[in-house]
């Protein structure tokens, strides 16, 4: 594991050994505290290849408002290490100053009051202008989208996901890989993957049936660029199958093969590749372990846990990048690659202020021409938050937009438990804010968006629980799927992370009565986003809408249903 | 006396050639793995065992050994009610000693490779494959 300290060392040994590094320049940006669109964009342009990464935007198209995460708890190698830092401990780590525009993009505290100062963040024609400027500098940049863009909204929804494709070809990526994708089913995934203008890439996406790799997404992409052979290696989420419905996308299957990732790797290296870039959905921690087993990458721009951080995290000879998610941020990574080796590099991750930098006017054309059908029945307001609610979703037990979920389920489908997954995605809304339709779809959207209502078992939630706290706390990266803890309402426990799966999970409570979980009863439970074919129920953004509009003002009691042990 | 784990694999072998019944009290599959290698040592490397992380379907789980110059490969899945797989035979003219199966799994278990070796010698391989019930990820 690497502490800060011995970063920097290694970093200014490796600044040492290859000329320049691009420390710095973050700190000095939060220091003085200007907030311009040049400075914003500055950068001094180094060696001969430029990297643009944006992830996980989750069809995010217009400006929004995220909060990144309070509690984000690291186990085995990972405890304490990044991304597992937040609040003032991320910020003293970096030197960010406590409500600067760097603490409000970066970290949680006082987001509502930053939010109001700040505005909004995101959007991809402000998104469009920082590629525009970096490709003003350098006309061959690599545009890398690392997937989760056909998902997340009212619009991608109703389009199967066309919105997010005219307006991601308009910015002109060079590459893609995938994950959330795979859900608007195998067929139609096909149909839009045949189509693409760039290269749709996944070394560990195989044809399930024969197990051999899927002939549709190749496992890697040379492109020539500053008079560098570069290849482009795709990695695919590895838990597609299990983390969401197989049964969508029977056809294929996935896995972390890292085995094959090596194999790639020197595959491309023997062909003459003098820089290797992996694309990849692994999340965060898994690709710090495969960065530790396969030899020969020199950069892993990381999607899939969605975490943003201002300085790469070096593993051996690679870098890894993350750029954060929903569209608030964009990293460039220059290179000075020569003698078929990377010998330096210069990094910035560019929070995208939506109120600092200007927005590309084709590419609000075109968002508004995607949006305009829809438009009516997505700016209706359903409801409003009080002056002392924000409704944000990341953290690994709970989010206030899930309160609210699981408060809606409880009511709605009259049920004693409720349970909402934790994903990531999804923006945050601000105090005294309206909450229209398109809020409510872009915590909600999905093609598998059901509302159950079934018995379960107190021994069998006890099941699930454990089952989902080792997907997140396993000690070992290669056994995480990356999402959070399942949010859970009307039910209470206590989870000590470091203990092994089937002891995590203990004083499981019903909070309607403070009794104990009885193992042998039966609970009505209700939830939505089941991976199982054939569930049954209203879509879970009508049932949150019906809530909300009885509501009218959104305030939640503060959540205080899960004790953390362990950290 | 200290009763090792090797003192108990040494002992049940020696049992089961005296019985010539099978022996309760053994960890499942261990039973088997002495049978096949008659109480040798296991060594590690020159076997590989290809297997998911997580298994996206626990009832079909690709998985891919390989040990050269083995005659035979032995595989069990150690969770399982009956843990032996599948024992793959080598013979002189075989190209490679490589073999690949789908196997079922009842739940989150070690899946265990063992090869012997040409020159009599034994060589093991295992990997945890989880088996979930699925759910949310990010």
């Amino acid at each position: 594991m690497i502490s800060r300290r011995d970063f920097l060392q290694t970093s200014m040994a490796a600044a040492s050994i290859y000329g320049a590094s691009g420390f710095g320049n973050w700190s000095r940006l939060a220091a003085q505290q200007l907030l311009t669109q040049d400075r914003l964009l500055e950068f001094d342009t180094f060696g001969n290849v430029s990297l643009i990464h944006v992830t996980d935007i989750h069809a995010q198209l217009k400006p929004l408002y995220f909060r990144e995460p309070e509690v984000n708890i690291g186990v085995g190698g990972n405890k304490g290490a990044v991304p597992h830092v937040t609040g003032a401990d991320f910020r003293r780590l970096y030197g960010i100053d406590d409500g600067s525009p760097s603490a409000y993009a970066l970290t949680c505290d006082d987001f509502a009051a930053l939010g109001r100062a700040y505005g909004r963040v995101g959007g991809l024609d402000r998104v469009a202008t920082v590629v525009n400027a970096i490709r003003a500098d350098r006309p061959d940049a690599l545009l890398l989208d690392g997937g989760d863009t056909w998902h997340g909204s009212y619009t991608c929804y109703q389009t199967e996901g066309q919105d997010m494709v005219n307006v991601m070809n308009a910015l002109k990526p060079d590459a893609m890989t995938f994950h959330w994708e795979f859900t608007l089913g195998a067929d139609r995934v096909a149909e839009i993957v045949e189509g693409l203008p760039f290269a749709a890439l996944g070394q560990n996406i195989f044809d399930a049936e024969w197990d051999e790799p899927a002939e549709l997404f190749p496992p890697y992409k040379f492109f020539e660029r500053g008079g560098v052979k570069i290849a482009v290696i795709g990695q695919a989420f590895p838990y597609m199958p299990i983390a969401n419905p197989g049964w969508m996308f029977p056809e294929y299957s996935f896995g972390i093969r890292d085995e094959r990732m090596q194999e790639m790797v020197d595959e491309v290296r023997a062909e003459g590749a003098e820089l290797v870039v992996c694309l990849s959905h692994n999340g965060f921690d898994v690709d710090k372990q495969m960065a530790g087993k396969v030899t020969g990458i020199d950069v892993i721009l990381s999607g899939h846990t969605h975490d943003a951080l201002p300085e790469p995290v070096l593993v051996g000879e690679t870098i890894i990048i993350a750029s954060g998610s929903n569209g608030k941020f964009v990293s460039r990574v220059d290179l000075d690659v020569r003698d078929g080796r990377m010998m330096g590099f210069r990094h910035k991750l560019i929070p995208i202020f939506s109120d600092v930098i200007a927005s590309d006017a084709p590419m609000t054309a075109l968002i508004d021409e995607q949006r305009a059908p829809y438009l009516d029945a997505m700016s209706e307001v359903i409801g409003r938050t009080a002056e002392d609610q924000t409704l944000y979703r990341r953290g690994n037990f709970n989010g206030t937009w899930d309160d609210l979920i699981c408060d809606a389920l409880l009511s709605e489908r009259e049920a004693e438990i409720a349970l909402s997954p934790g994903v990531r995605w999804g923006p945050s809304i601000l105090p005294g804010q309206d909450i229209t339709r398109e809020d409510i779809w872009n915590v909600t959207s999905m093609t598998y968006p059901q509302a159950y209502r079934t018995g379960m078992t107190g021994e069998f939630l006890h099941v699930v629980l454990e089952d989902v706290a080792d997907n997140l706390f396993n000690p070992d990266p290669y056994y995480q799927q990356g999402g959070d803890m399942v949010r859970t309402g009307g039910l209470g426990y206590r989870i000590d992370v470091t203990k092994p799966q089937g002891e995590r999970i203990t004083e499981m409570t019903l909070l309607k009565t403070g009794e104990l979980i009885d193992p042998a009863r039966t609970y009505q439970v209700a939830g939505w986003a089941s991976v199982n074919e054939g569930t049954e129920g209203p879509p879970i953004w009508d049932v949150v809408e019906a809530h909300i509009a009885k509501q009218g003002t959104i305030s939640l009691n503060p959540n205080t249903s899960v004790t953390v042990a362990g950290t | 006396m200290e009763f090792t784990r090797r003192n108990a694999l040494a002992v049940g072998a020696g049992a089961l050639v005296l019985a010539g019944l099978p022996i309760r009290g053994f960890a499942k599959g261990e039973e088997e793995i002495a049978a096949f290698t008659g109480g040798a040592d296991l060594g590690e490397g020159g076997i590989e065992l290809t297997a998911p992380e997580i298994a996206e379907n626990g009832n079909t789980v690709p998985i891919e050994v390989s040990a050269e110059g083995a005659t035979e490969i032995m595989v069990l899945a150690m969770g399982n009610p009956t843990p032996p797989v599948a024992t793959f035979k080598f013979g002189k003219l075989a190209a490679s000693q490589q073999a690949s199966t789908r196997i079922r799994l009842a739940g989150t278990q070690e899946v265990v490779a063992i090869a012997k070796m040409a020159d009599g010698s034994f060589a093991k391989a295992s990997k945890t494959v989880k088996v979930t019930i699925g759910g949310c990820g990010g």
